[in-house]
């Protein structure tokens, strides 16, 4: 039996496609994938990632917890309201999960982590969260809605209580505003401005109906991966796993090497690839006709294969495809994908393909 | 609920063939198909003066989700393929059985087409 968002009703009411994602039944579109894309990049689309969740730390020691966890360094959030994106590491460097937390006050943080990981992030936290005294809830009473594009915001803040609203538009990108239950975080997963809430269920679904009359377009999974890879973003279990560390996936910006003593879980294998990672992550641009698609073989032009794509599609914004390639870390570009038995020329470039509804490669 | 124009021959793997009076026949994949790749995005025709045989994979037809095979419902050479799908592959999902028509075909045995299947056989076979 699939698990159901609060918004399982809506869905089936608006006649959505659904599919089976991690164990929860979602839409991968409503109408058309490429107009709800566009709608993204020009106006105002709106996604239930309630299958997603939130995860509460709160204690004394959160904070040097939380040092110790991340890859990242949560010392950069200064101030309540800030986020961070962060990978979670293994001790060999490979990737659990890549999260967003977010600063709620000196002895609490917010994590929003993945759908498929749910539940081995929730056994990892409380296996190493003990020895701080962290507590670890996670926030089964709320639910997630991504609100995106550049008229996202200004619909969002339309329809909240004033005087959250006021704070919630003055919000920087990575931060967030809250009252109560009703959090409002200015950050997002497909390149655009925009707003993911995080709301008690009942709420979630008013500010849904609100939304939809309003004139923001629900938009299902599959424009959310169009949109997130046009934007340069990895996909948990697609882009990266525990196999992958953050150097090899394109993630190396997140890494926060200094300062040098902070020993978080993963730092030792890190640094023994620091100076040469096995293998890298590049964006790829196919220069003719055709779609890229995940594990397609690439070669060095002409040459010996080294490595493959782990996501590719049709970049709608783009109107040609892209991908991004693992491949190992002497090779050199330009580089070949095969497609059917063909191998198709790429242009080597450096994500994101889009950001801001404008094309950037 | 998907069109299936009851003049139209059809085959299982969702592509339909139409008679034309001087005896070549226009292929292309149905309202069903298009409806369930969603939006097309890339399209690759067989080469003018192709054989193909009956059954054979001759076509591409890419949408956002994924790429799929067409095949060639008879056996026979290929003599013309629609130039627009190139630069307009949605014609495909917006008029599969005018517009978004794909290749043109010569039968090797005409007789093939009478063992194709009719509208109402189409449809059983969806429901199947």
């Amino acid at each position: 039996m699939l698990k159901q968002t609060a918004l399982h009703a809506e869905h089936i009411a608006l006649g959505a496609k659904l599919v089976d994602f991690a164990g929860w039944d979602m839409p991968i579109q409503y109408s058309s994938q490429l107009d709800e894309h566009h709608a993204v990049r020009q106006t105002a689309g709106m996604f239930d990632v309630a299958h997603m969740s939130a995860v509460d730390l709160s204690g004394a020691r959160v904070h040097e917890f939380l040092q110790h966890l991340l890859a990242n360094d949560v010392a950069k959030l200064k101030l309540p309201g800030k986020a961070l994106y962060s990978c979670m590491l293994d001790a060999s460097g490979g990737v659990i999960d890549d999260l967003i937390v977010y600063c709620i006050e000196e002895q609490q943080f917010r994590l929003v982590v993945n759908a498929g990981t749910t539940d081995k992030d929730l056994a990892w936290l409380q296996g190493k969260s003990a020895a701080f005294g962290v507590t670890v809830k996670q926030r089964r009473d709320l639910g997630i809605l991504a609100v995106q594009g550049p008229q996202a915001r200004e619909k969002v803040c339309s329809l909240l209580p004033a005087e959250l609203a006021e704070r919630a538009l003055a919000l920087t990108p990575f931060s967030a505003a809250w009252a109560g239950d009703c959090f409002v975080g200015r950050t997002g997963y497909t390149g655009e401005d925009g707003f993911e809430l995080i709301l008690p269920h009942t709420d979630l679904v008013a500010i849904w109906k609100a939304l939809l009359s309003a004139g923001v377009k629900p938009c299902g999974l599959g424009a959310r991966d169009t949109l997130r890879l046009e934007a340069g973003m990895n996909l948990y279990g697609q882009d990266m796993d525990e196999g992958v560390s953050p150097l090899e996936c394109g993630l190396a910006w997140t890494v926060a090497w200094t300062p040098e003593d902070r020993d978080f879980i993963g730092r030792k294998a890190l640094e023994a690839q620091r100076a040469a990672p096995p293998r890298k992550t590049l964006g790829l641009v196919l220069e003719g006709r055709g779609v890229l698609r995940a594990h397609m073989p690439v070669r060095m032009a002409g040459g010996a294969a080294v490595g493959e794509t782990t996501s590719g599609g049709f970049a709608p914004s783009l109107k040609g495809s892209i991908a991004f390639a693992r491949v190992s870390g002497e090779s050199v570009g330009p580089y070949e994908v095969e497609i059917r038995g063909q191998w198709l020329a790429t242009r080597v470039v450096k994500p994101p393909f889009v950001r801001n509804g404008k094309v950037l490669v | 609920m998907s069109k299936i124009p009851s003049e139209l021959k059809y085959v299982k793997s969702h592509e339909w063939v139409k008679k034309l009076p001087d005896g070549s026949v226009v292929i292309g994949i149905t309202d069903h198909a298009q409806e369930a790749l969603g939006d097309l995005v890339f399209v690759e025709t067989p080469k003018v003066g192709r054989k193909l045989a009956a059954g054979e994979a001759c076509a591409v037809v890419e949408s956002v989700k994924a790429a799929s095979d067409v095949y060639a419902p008879i056996a026979g050479e290929v003599i013309e393929s629609n130039p627009t799908l190139a630069d307009t592959p949605e014609t495909i999902n917006t008029d599969p059985y005018e517009g978004g028509w794909m290749w043109k075909l010569k039968p090797s045995n005409p007789a093939e087409i009478d063992g194709l299947l009719d509208a109402a056989g189409y449809e059983k076979s969806l429901a199947d």
